[in-house]
C-alpha cells in the first residue's frame, strides 16, 4: 500500500500534474489525507474477499482505485476550508458572546471573490487533465497489449445469469468465469433480454449490455485469485442472485480447466440455449441442465459451432416483429414468475 | 388491446385488490402490502369523517379548494408534499429493514422493487417538487411585491394535476401493483413485453400529468418574475431566492418536456404497440436513456436551486447581515442552470460510447462544482462578520453547508468516468444522490418551512423541537447513508433486495438504525407542529416580522392578507425592508386607499383534479368508456370556464383602511424586541433596530 509514495510510477499522470497538485496543496495535506482515508476504508472492511476495486486483481481496477483517491484528495483542497472555517466562523461570530467585528453591510471584496472562483477552478482544471488522460487510457474498448495474445470471451446477459462463450476454445460456461493470469482478456458483450450491466469490480469495472447491440470490455489480471462478478442493473425477481464466480489461475490450471469443461460439458445446442435463456436463476438452470460432474450452480457447455453469439445479436435485426414467445426474458418465453427459486423468503 | 377483451371494468378484477393476495396466500410480504393499502383507505375515511363531523366542507370548498390565492395554493402544495413525504419515508424504512434483515428478509423481490420505484418517484416528483413549488408560491410574489402570480387559475390547475397524480400513486397501493422498473423506468424492462402488468402504466400517467403541471408552473413563475415585479424592483434588486426561482422555472420549462415525451413514447410502445424502445424492429432503449436524463439532470438543479435560494435568505437573516457576493451568487446560479443541460450523459458513462464523449461530459460535470463551490464560500462569507443566531432554519443551513460538501465531493468523484465504471449502479451512487438531495433539498425545504411558517399562519413554530428535529435529521442522515458509501465501494449493487455476501450486513444494520433516527426526526417534526398549535397564543406574531427580516415579505402583517400589500411598495434597495426599517420608512400609513382587484375563486382546478384523476385511473386499467367520458369532461370544463366573465372581485378601500389602521395601531402599541428575545412570547413580530 505504498503507492502514494511514488505516484508518478503508478499513475501515467506524470510529473507536471504532480507539481501542479503540490502547488495547489503545498503542505502535503493530500498525502496525509490519503493515508488517513485509506486507513479508515481498509480497517472498515477488514478481511473480506477481493470483491472490490479497492483490492484489485489487475491493473485496470488498480488504476481506477488510484484515480478514485486522487480525485478525492484534490477535491479536498476546495472542501477542507469549509470543514475548518465554518466552525471557526460560527464560534467567533455567534450572537451570544461572539467577539467578532460586525459589518452588516459588507457585501463584496474583490480579492476574496478571486479566491472563491479561482481555487475551485484551478482544482477542476487539474482534475480535468487527470480525467482526460485516465479516461482515454482506461477506455474499456482499448485492447490491452500483453506478452501473449488476448483470449476472446463472448458474454451474453440472460435472465438471471451470465453466459460466457470462449469461441476459440469451443467451450462456454454459466456461473463461472475462469481466466489465466497475465493474459489480456478481450470481451464482447450483448444481452438476450433487457438491458443489464456487466461488472467485475476487482478487474475492470462495468459496461452495459443491450439486446441487439454489442459492447466491449478489456482487462488483464496481474495476480491469481478469486472474486465475484455481477449484474448491477435491476432486471426483475432473480436480479440479486445474478452473480458469478471469477477465478484468475495460472496458465497450467487454465488449460486443465478448459480440458475439464470440454470433457464434462453438455452441448450448447439451440434447444439447450432456449432452456438456459428462460427466466431462471443459475441454480434453477443448473438443476435443469447440469450433470453431476459440474460444480454447484455452474454449467459447462461445449460449442457445436461458433455462430451462437452472432445469432443472438442478430435475433433483433431480422426486420420482422418478434412475438413475446420468441423473446428470451419475457414470462411467456420461460415460465411464470411463481417458479423462481429464492424469491420467497 | 381492445375493450372487448377485458369487459366493462377493463383489467380490473377482484384479484387486482391488494387484499386478495393476502387472503389467498398470507405472508409477511403480503401483510406489509395489505397494511399499506389499509392505511391509505383508513386515512382517507378518517379525513372525510373529520371534515364532515366538524362541518368543514363549506369552508374547505370556499377558502381552499376553489381559492386562486397564491399563498393558499402554496400551502395546499406543501400539505400534499408532507403527506407524500410520510409515505416516501416509510417506504425507505421498510427497504432499510429488508436489507438489514437480509439474507433472511421478509419481502418478496417484486415487492421490494415496487418500493424502490415508488420511493424514488414519490420523493422526486411528489415531495421535493411540490414542497418547493409550494414555498415558491407562498414567498416569491411577496418578495417581489406582487399581488399574485401571473396566472392564478393556471396555478390552480398545476396543483390539481400534481395532486391527482399523487392520488393515483396512493391508489396503486390498494389496486394493482406499481412499476418495478425504478423511478427512471428504463425500457425494455418497463415495456409491454417484459412488464405486462399495469405497474409501468401507473408510472407513465402519474409522470405525464404531474410533469405537465410542473411545466405550467414553470411558465407561471417565469412570467411572474419577469412581468409582475413591484415598482422599483429591478432584477438585481430581487432577493436571491427569486433569482433561484427564476432559474429553476426556466429549467422546469425546458427540462420537463423531454420527460413527458419519453414517458408518452413508452406509453405508445405499451398501449399501441409502437417500437420506440422495444428490442425488436429497430427500437432502441438508448434513446430513452438520453431523453430521460436530458430531463433528469436539470431536474436535480431544478430542485436544489430554490433550496439554495432559501439558504441564502436564511444565512443573511440569521447572521443579521446583507448577503455576501450577491452578484457572484446570481452569476453562479445562472451558470449552474445552463451547465445543468450539458451533463446528462454522466448518468450512463458505462453505455459504451467513445471515451471522447465521456471526457467531454465528465469535464462539464466537474465544472458545475465551480459555481457550487462559490456559493458555499459566499454563504460562509455571509456569516463572517455577522451576528449568528442558532435558530432552527439556521441549524438546517449549517448542517447543509457541512454535509452538502461531502455530497459534492462524491459528486466530483463520480464525474470521473474512470471511477464511475466502478461505482455506477452501486450503493455509492445511492449514497451520493441522497447526500445531495437530503442536505441540499430536504434541509432547504424544512428550513423554509420553519422560516416562513409564522408569515403564513401568524404564529411561530416551536424552536427547541425544531432544532431537535434538525439534529435528528443530521444524525439519521449520516448513519443511514455514510455506510452506503462504503457498501457501494465494496461492490453492493443498488436495488438488491437481498445479498449473499455477509460483508455488507454490518453496514446495512447501521443504515437501518439511521433510518430509525430519521423516523424519530419525522415524529419530532409532527410533535413540533402539534405543540406549536397548542402554544399558538404565546407565539403570535401579528406585526409580521419575527426574524428581523430583510426582504419585502416581512413588511406585511402575519398572516398576510389576501391582497398582500395595501399599496405596492416602491423598492429602492436590495434589502428593501431592512433599509426601510433603518430609515424609518417601514410601517407607514399609505397616502390614500384604493380599491384592489383580486382573482375570484374558481372551481376549475378542483374539477380538473377529479376528472384527470379518473382519466388516469381509466387509462391504467383499460376502461376506455370511462377514459373517454373523463377526457370529454376535462375538455368541457376548460371550455366552459372561458365563458366566465366576472373573474375578479373588489376589496373596497374602506376595508383596506380598516385593516391597515388596526394593524398600524397594533404596531404602535407593540414592543420592539431585540434578537435575544426572538424565541420568547414577547416577540410579536416587531423587531428592534440593532446596528
Amino acid at each position: 500500500m505504498d503507492w502514494y509514495l511514488k505516484p508518478s510510477g503508478f499513475f501515467a499522470l506524470k510529473r507536471m500534474d504532480l507539481q501542479r497538485c503540490k502547488k495547489v496543496c503545498p503542505s502535503g495535506v493530500s498525502y496525509y489525507l490519503l493515508t488517513l482515508i485509506l486507513g479508515c476504508l481498509f480497517l472498515s472492511q477488514a478481511a473480506s474477499a477481493s470483491e472490490t476495486f479497492l483490492m484489485p486483481l489487475g491493473p485496470v481496477a488498480e488504476e481506477q482505485k488510484v484515480h478514485f483517491f486522487w480525485a478525492m484528495a484534490l477535491t479536498m483542497v476546495a472542501i477542507l476550508p469549509v470543514f475548518i472555517l465554518v466552525p471557526v466562523i460560527l464560534f467567533k461570530y455567534r450572537r451570544k458572546k461572539g467577539r467578532g467585528f460586525y459589518a452588516p453591510k459588507w457585501e463584496t471584496y474583490g480579492p476574496l471573490e478571486l479566491i472563491m472562483w479561482g481555487v475551485p477552478f484551478l482544482v477542476i482544471i487539474v482534475l480535468s487533465v487527470m480525467l482526460w488522460r485516465a479516461t482515454a487510457r482506461l477506455d474499456p474498448y482499448k485492447e490491452i497489449q500483453g506478452v501473449v495474445p488476448p483470449i476472446k470471451v463472448q458474454v451474453v446477459g440472460l435472465d438471471w445469469k451470465w453466459l460466457f462463450i470462449y469461441p476459440e476454445l469451443d467451450i462456454a460456461t454459466v456461473g463461472e468465469l475462469v481466466v489465466p493470469v497475465h493474459t489480456p482478456i478481450s470481451m464482447i458483450l450483448t444481452s438476450d433480454t433487457v438491458m443489464q450491466s456487466f461488472f467485475i469490480s476487482a478487474l475492470a469495472g462495468q459496461i452495459y449490455v443491450m439486446p441487439g447491440m454489442t459492447t466491449q470490455l478489456n482487462f488483464i489480471a496481474s495476480k491469481t485469485g478469486e472474486t465475484e462478478g455481477e449484474n448491477t442493473q435491476y432486471t426483475g425477481d432473480g436480479f440479486a442472485d445474478q452473480k458469478f464466480n471469477v477465478q484468475v489461475v495460472n496458465s497450467d490450471n487454465f488449460d486443465r480447466w478448459v480440458q475439464r469443461v470440454h470433457s464434462t460439458g453438455i452441448e450448447l445446442s439451440t434447444e439447450n440455449y432456449n432452456r438456459l435463456a428462460q427466466r431462471t436463476t443459475k441454480k434453477q438452470a443448473h438443476g435443469e441442465l447440469a450433470t453431476a460432474q459440474m460444480p454447484e450452480k455452474v454449467i459447462y457447455f461445449t460449442l457445436p459451432g461458433t455462430q451462437l453469439f452472432h445469432e443472438i445479436v442478430m435475433r433483433y435485426h431480422s426486420g420482422k416483429p418478434l412475438s413475446i414467445e420468441d423473446q428470451p426474458g419475457t414470462e411467456k418465453f420461460g415460465r411464470g414468475k411463481e417458479d423462481v427459486e429464492g424469491v420467497q423468503p | 388491446m381492445s375493450a372487448t377483451e377485458h369487459g366493462w371494468l377493463g383489467k380490473l378484477s377482484w384479484e387486482s385488490l391488494v387484499f386478495s393476495n393476502f387472503l389467498e396466500s398470507p405472508s409477511i410480504n403480503e401483510a406489509v402490502a395489505s397494511a399499506a393499502g389499509s392505511l391509505v383507505i383508513l386515512a382517507s375515511i378518517a379525513i372525510l369523517g373529520l371534515l364532515t363531523w366538524y362541518r368543514l366542507w363549506g369552508p374547505l370548498w370556499r377558502d381552499w379548494l376553489t381559492s386562486t390565492d397564491h399563498k393558499k395554493i402554496g400551502i395546499m402544495y406543501i400539505v400534499f408534499a408532507i403527506v407524500m413525504l410520510v409515505r416516501g419515508l416509510l417506504e425507505g424504512m421498510v427497504m432499510r429493514a429488508q436489507q438489514a434483515a437480509a439474507p433472511d428478509g421478509f419481502l418478496h423481490a417484486d415487492h421490494f422493487a415496487q418500493l424502490f420505484s415508488t420511493h424514488g418517484t414519490i420523493m422526486v416528483f411528489f415531495v421535493a417538487v411540490p414542497f418547493l413549488v409550494g414555498l415558491i408560491n407562498f414567498a416569491m410574489p411577496l418578495q417581489i411585491g406582487a399581488r399574485d402570480v401571473a396566472f392564478p387559475v393556471l396555478n390552480q390547475i398545476s396543483l390539481a394535476v400534481t395532486v391527482s397524480s399523487g392520488i393515483l400513486l396512493m391508489v396503486s397501493l390498494v389496486v394493482g401493483q406499481f412499476s418495478t422498473g425504478g423511478w427512471s423506468a428504463y425500457p425494455p424492462y418497463t415495456g409491454g413485453d417484459f412488464s405486462p402488468g399495469v405497474g409501468p402504466d401507473y408510472w407513465i400517467w402519474a409522470i405525464v400529468f404531474s410533469g405537465a403541471g410542473t411545466t405550467l408552473t414553470g411558465i407561471n413563475f417565469t412570467v411572474t418574475v419577469y412581468k409582475c415585479r413591484g415598482p422599483g424592483m429591478h432584477l438585481f434588486r430581487m432577493p436571491l431566492f427569486c433569482w433561484t426561482v427564476l432559474c429553476a422555472s426556466i429549467l422546469m420549462i425546458f427540462a420537463m418536456p423531454p420527460l413527458s415525451v419519453a414517458a408518452l413514447m413508452l406509453g405508445l410502445d405499451r398501449y399501441l404497440d409502437f417500437h420506440f424502445f422495444t428490442n425488436d424492429l429497430g427500437g432502441n432503449m438508448m434513446n430513452y436513456a438520453n431523453l430521460f436524463w436530458l430531463f433528469g439532470h436539470p431536474e436535480v438543479y431544478l430542485l436544489v436551486l430554490p433550496a439554495y435560494g432559501i439558504f441564502s435568505e436564511v444565512f443573511s437573516t440569521y447572521s443579521a447581515k446583507t448577503l455576501y457576493g450577491y452578484k457572484s451568487l446570481v452569476i453562479a446560479t445562472m451558470c449552474i442552470a445552463i451547465l445543468s443541460f450539458t451533463v446528462w450523459l454522466h448518468h450512463f458513462f458505462t453505455m459504451g460510447q467513445s471515451p471522447t464523449i465521456n471526457i467531454a461530459f465528465g469535464i462539464a460535470t466537474m465544472l458545475i462544482a465551480v459555481p457550487t463551490g462559490v456559493k458555499v464560500y459566499d454563504w460562509m462569507a455571509t456569516m463572517y462578520r455577522g451576528r449568528i443566531r442558532f435558530t432552527t432554519p439556521m441549524v438546517y443551513a449549517i448542517g447543509f453547508l457541512i454535509l452538502f460538501v461531502i455530497g459534492g465531493l462524491s459528486g466530483v468523484i463520480l464525474a470521473n468516468p474512470t471511477v464511475d465504471f466502478q461505482v455506477h449502479n452501486t450503493l455509492f451512487l445511492v449514497a451520493h444522490f441522497h447526500n445531495v438531495l437530503i442536505p441540499g433539498v430536504l434541509f432547504g425545504i424544512l428550513a423554509g418551512y420553519n422560516y416562513w411558517f409564522p408569515k403564513a399562519f401568524g404564529f411561530r413554530l416551536n424552536d427547541k423541537l425544531g432544532r431537535l428535529s434538525a439534529y435528528l435529521w443530521f444524525a439519521g442522515f449520516m448513519l443511514t447513508f455514510f455506510p452506503l458509501y462504503v457498501a457501494g465501494l465494496l461492490g453492493m449493487p443498488r436495488r438488491s433486495f437481498t445479498y449473499a455476501d455477509l460483508t455488507f450486513k454490518p453496514y446495512m444494520i447501521v443504515a437501518f438504525i439511521g433510518a430509525m433516527v430519521v423516523l424519530a426526526a419525522l415524529i419530532t417534526l409532527v410533535v413540533q407542529f402539534l405543540v406549536s398549535i397548542r402554544d399558538r397564543h404565546k407565539t403570535r406574531v401579528p406585526v409580521g416580522d419575527p426574524w428581523d427580516g430583510r426582504s419585502l415579505e416581512w413588511a406585511s402583517p402575519a398572516p398576510v392578507p389576501a391582497y398582500n400589500f395595501v399599496e405596492l411598495p416602491t423598492v429602492t434597495d436590495r434589502d428593501e425592508f431592512s433599509e426601510a426599517k433603518e430609515h424609518g420608512r417601514a410601517y407607514q400609513r399609505p397616502k390614500n386607499y384604493r380599491d384592489i382587484e383580486l382573482p375570484k375563486n374558481n372551481p376549475l382546478g378542483f374539477i380538473l383534479c377529479v376528472t384527470s384523476g379518473i382519466l388516469m385511473f381509466a387509462l391504467v386499467w383499460y376502461i376506455w368508456w370511462l377514459a373517454l367520458i373523463s377526457a370529454l369532461a376535462i375538455l368541457i370544463a376548460v371550455i366552459a370556464s372561458t365563458f366566465r366573465k366576472e373573474t375578479e372581485y373588489i376589496i373596497p378601500a374602506s376595508q383596506l383602511e380598516k385593516d391597515t389602521e388596526a394593524w398600524l395601531a397594533l404596531v404602535e402599541k407593540s414592543e420592539a424586541v431585540s434578537r435575544d428575545l426572538e424565541d420568547s412570547p414577547r416577540n410579536v413580530g416587531y423587531s428592534k433596530l440593532e446596528l
